[in-house]
């Protein structure tokens, strides 16, 4: 085996991959060749790697040197300077990387080091599509424990013990899931795995996908074996195609090195697993909608009782979890219960990963112990808000949740104390808000989210969420009453309690808890008429600032002729004619036309 | 709409279809997979493909047009030479996606879900794509325009006129 002296990491997810990391890997091993360094030096592409702000990143170790936004012409240089003579290039360093002159390794930057990674433990560690890497780093060793040393039986307390409960949403406790599936009867069983990751502005279960696809195939074997499975199926978002490929490269090797299929390592267990792709509804990743579209049919969700652990695919029982949920279990399994309840709150132990989006410095993945305060993940780890602004909310768990405002910034983030909080812990994307944002209008975004997504099916949420969208594009378009607020509230609660799935049980909930926090923001466009975030077009007015050199561009795009001003003198607006169209501020060179 | 199929033209594809039919044809719940290798070789699921793949799986077409059209990446028109997609995931949206759509929309005259009469260009509103870093972010087919604001789409957009 070559031994090299340096390892150059490039980020694979696919963020990075965006803004063209295979470009870059490609002139890396180009030039490392000409140079004659290919001996000494390895390119290795990983997964993500959490910063997706500082992307590409390329990470050089051993020294851990953290280069970000790389761009191809910086390969030169790194490889000349850094590889060739072994100066670090602090040019292209990540900012957060350099501090009075003394650079730090990626493990010491803050966003880094604030973190605790078991679910992406070897997310931008390893090399996805090789799975000796896995190996190296105790991959495989989980399930080698439980099929040599463990009854099903014992797997299952060691799950139960744990206290893991699923990262896919409501927090069921993991361990009762694999019970009753071990309990129910049949000699025909199946492992799911939900990887219809539909939350948008979450993406972990991606990142996972893409950077450690063996730690869910590891997990779905031992969840086989548990339960008495011998075939799981990986149910995956169209929309990822470098999760889709990387998850069956690492099949295909799992295959080859009998870790997948007949008689796994010797111990006469069997199972295999296959990837069904999903087509872009988002009710799917509801567990019986999913269940229906492997079946092949439209992805509509069915009523429970029956369960999936009792009837699920092919009406017979199945297991289903979520990427996330899987992942930590080969570590659990390998480092034992103590280890994991060492970890997060006595309720909600281990950690948890968020997709940190919207307006906030380090977009990004973070994975934090559980009960980590909401202010250490948005200031320490995220870097606050950008350009100065005020905080206003922070977001949780997508169109199911609802939104967090800074009086509870330091409430310790668990399953439960978000749900106190009129929120839910989601998928775990995390989208923040800053003054700029209009809560009104973020309420609308998420309803004309579920009313595209509702599938149908049941009248309440098919009806009901398309009533709600209606009141509020009326509420933002000026056109709101005061009872609107009301039949807002009323038409929510229904559509809770009468919902036939969690889609259209969830769905009210960013409408009540932008209630909750910023009602008067509701009351100022019904009865002011304002926007005070100043975002609905309709409830503002164009302004021209003394910014204006009289060009007479605006009055001459202006398609209500309501812009008057002699040739370089100040323009004016009359609002009274003006349809707020949006053209005369797109036509200013000089930025001199505001809303307001 | 004036998209036809042609079945001299498309003589090739159909045999390929009916090749994935019989490779799927033993699996459980063929219908979906069979579907997406479908859209891809002729690029959208016109109500022909449908009754082609109807009769082989031995399917009411009733059925399949069900779950054509229930699952949004399935599509019943082609799309164009150049495929837009403008983010609106929550993040990009935060971040004033919507202003990209409607530049889009205005400078095209072009619907969301629309393809231009000429073939060249459709639009589509995507869900996340990912790409949460970038926001707010614009696909034209492979490519990936990030951090954009409405007044550079002219110039990307006139990129692929010609």
């Amino acid at each position: 085996m070559n031994i090299y002296r340096s390892h150059v990491l490039i980020c694979g997810g696919t963020g990075c991959t965006s803004s063209k990391s295979d470009k870059l890997q490609k002139e890396f091993q180009n030039l490392i060749q000409k140079k004659d360094l290919d001996k000494e030096v390895k390119v290795v592409r990983t997964g993500c790697f959490g910063l997706c702000e500082a992307g590409p990143i390329v990470i050089v170790y051993p020294e851990g040197s953290f280069y970000s936004q790389i761009k191809l012409e910086d390969v030169e240089e790194i490889v000349e300077e850094h590889l060739l003579k072994g100066v670090v290039v602090k040019r292209l360093l990540y900012k957060g990387a350099i501090s009075e002159e003394a650079i730090k390794s990626i493990y010491e930057v803050d966003f880094y080091k604030k973190q605790e990674r078991i679910a992406l433990k070897n997310c931008g560690v390893i090399s996805p599509e090789d799975i000796y890497e896995y190996i190296a780093f105790d991959g495989y060793m989980g399930l080698a424990k439980a099929l040599t040393e463990m009854s099903p039986e014992e797997v299952i307390k060691v799950v139960t013990e744990s206290g893991l409960r699923g990262r896919g949403g409501a927090g069921f406790p993991t361990g009762l899931k694999w019970n009753f599936a071990a309990k129910a009867t049949g000699n025909e069983k199946y492992v799911l795995c939900n990887a219809d990751e539909g939350d948008p502005g979450a993406f972990m279960d991606r990142s996972i996908l893409e950077g450690d696809p063996h730690s869910v195939i590891e997990a779905m074997s031992l969840a086989g074996y548990a339960i008495g499975s011998n075939q799981g199926y990986v149910y995956v978002r169209a929309e990822y195609p470098i999760a889709v490929q990387r998850l069956q490269i690492a099949i295909n090797q799992a295959r080859e090195k009998g870790l997948l299929g007949k008689n796994i390592l010797g111990t006469g267990f069997d199972f295999d697993m296959e990837i069904r792709l999903g087509a872009g509804a988002f009710v799917c990743g509801e567990e019986t909608a999913l269940i229906a579209s492997i079946e092949g049919e439209r992805g509509m969700p069915r009523n429970k009782p029956p369960f999936p652990a009792n009837k699920g695919l092919w009406q017979k029982p199945s297991l289903i979890n979520n990427v996330e949920t899987y992942a930590n279990i080969p570590q659990i399994m390998l480092k034992g219960v103590d280890w994991f309840k060492s970890i997060g709150t006595e309720k909600s132990s281990g950690t948890k990963v968020f997709a940190l989006g919207g307006k906030i410095e380090n977009t990004g993945l973070v994975e934090i112990p559980m009960g980590t305060p909401l202010r250490k993940v948005i200031y320490d780890i995220g870097g606050g808000i950008p350009n100065g602004k005020e905080f206003k909310a922070v977001q949780t768990g997508g169109p199911s949740g609802g939104c967090i405002t800074a009086d509870h910034l330091d409430t310790p983030i668990d399953f439960d104390s978000l749900v106190a909080l009129g929120s839910m812990m989601g998928s775990g994307g995390m989208i923040v808000m800053d003054e700029d944002n209009c809560m009104v209008d973020i309420a609308r975004f998420f309803l004309d989210f579920t009313v595209e997504e509702s599938c149908g099916k049941c009248n309440p949420c098919r009806e009901g969420t398309q009533r709600m969208l209606e009141i509020l594009e009326r509420i933002t378009e000026g056109k709101g009453e005061v009872e609107d607020i009301d039949k807002l509230e009323r038409l929510a609660k229904t559509i809770k309690d009468t919902s036939l799935c969690g889609l259209g049980q969830t769905a009210p909930n960013p409408v009540l808890s932008t209630l909750k926090y910023f009602r008067h923001e509701y009351e100022a466009h019904v009865i002011d008429k304002t926007c005070p975030a100043g975002q609905c077009k309709a409830l503002l007015d164009y302004f021209i600032t003394d910014k204006c050199k009289g060009c007479t561009k605006c009055a001459r795009v202006c398609p209500s002729s309501c812009i008057t001003g002699k040739v370089k003198e100040i323009h004016s607006i009359n609002n009274k004619l003006c349809i707020k169209c949006g053209a005369c501020m797109e036509a200013c060179p000089f930025d001199a036309i505001i809303l307001k | 709409m004036g998209f036809k199929f042609d079945w001299e033209e498309n003589k090739e594809k159909i045999e390929t279809l009916k090749e994935v039919i019989e490779e799927n044809r033993s699996k459980k719940g063929s219908l979906m997979p069979v579907l997406h290798r479908a859209q891809k070789i002729f690029g959208y699921l016109p109500i022909e493909v449908q009754s082609i793949i109807s009769e082989e799986l031995n399917v009411p077409l009733a059925e399949i047009y069900g779950v054509a059209t229930f699952y949004s990446q399935f599509s019943l028109i082609p799309k164009g030479k150049y495929q837009i997609g403008v983010c609106l995931g929550t993040a990009c949206y935060v971040k004033g996606s919507q202003s990209l759509v409607d530049k889009v929309k205005k400078e095209l005259n072009l619907e969301v879900d629309g393809t231009t009469a000429d073939g060249k260009f459709s639009l589509q509103a995507t869900r996340c794509i990912g790409a949460c870093g970038l926001a707010p972010v614009m696909t034209v087919n492979e490519d990936v325009y990030g951090k954009l604001k409405s007044d550079e789409i002219p110039k990307i957009l006139k990129k692929y006129m010609d």
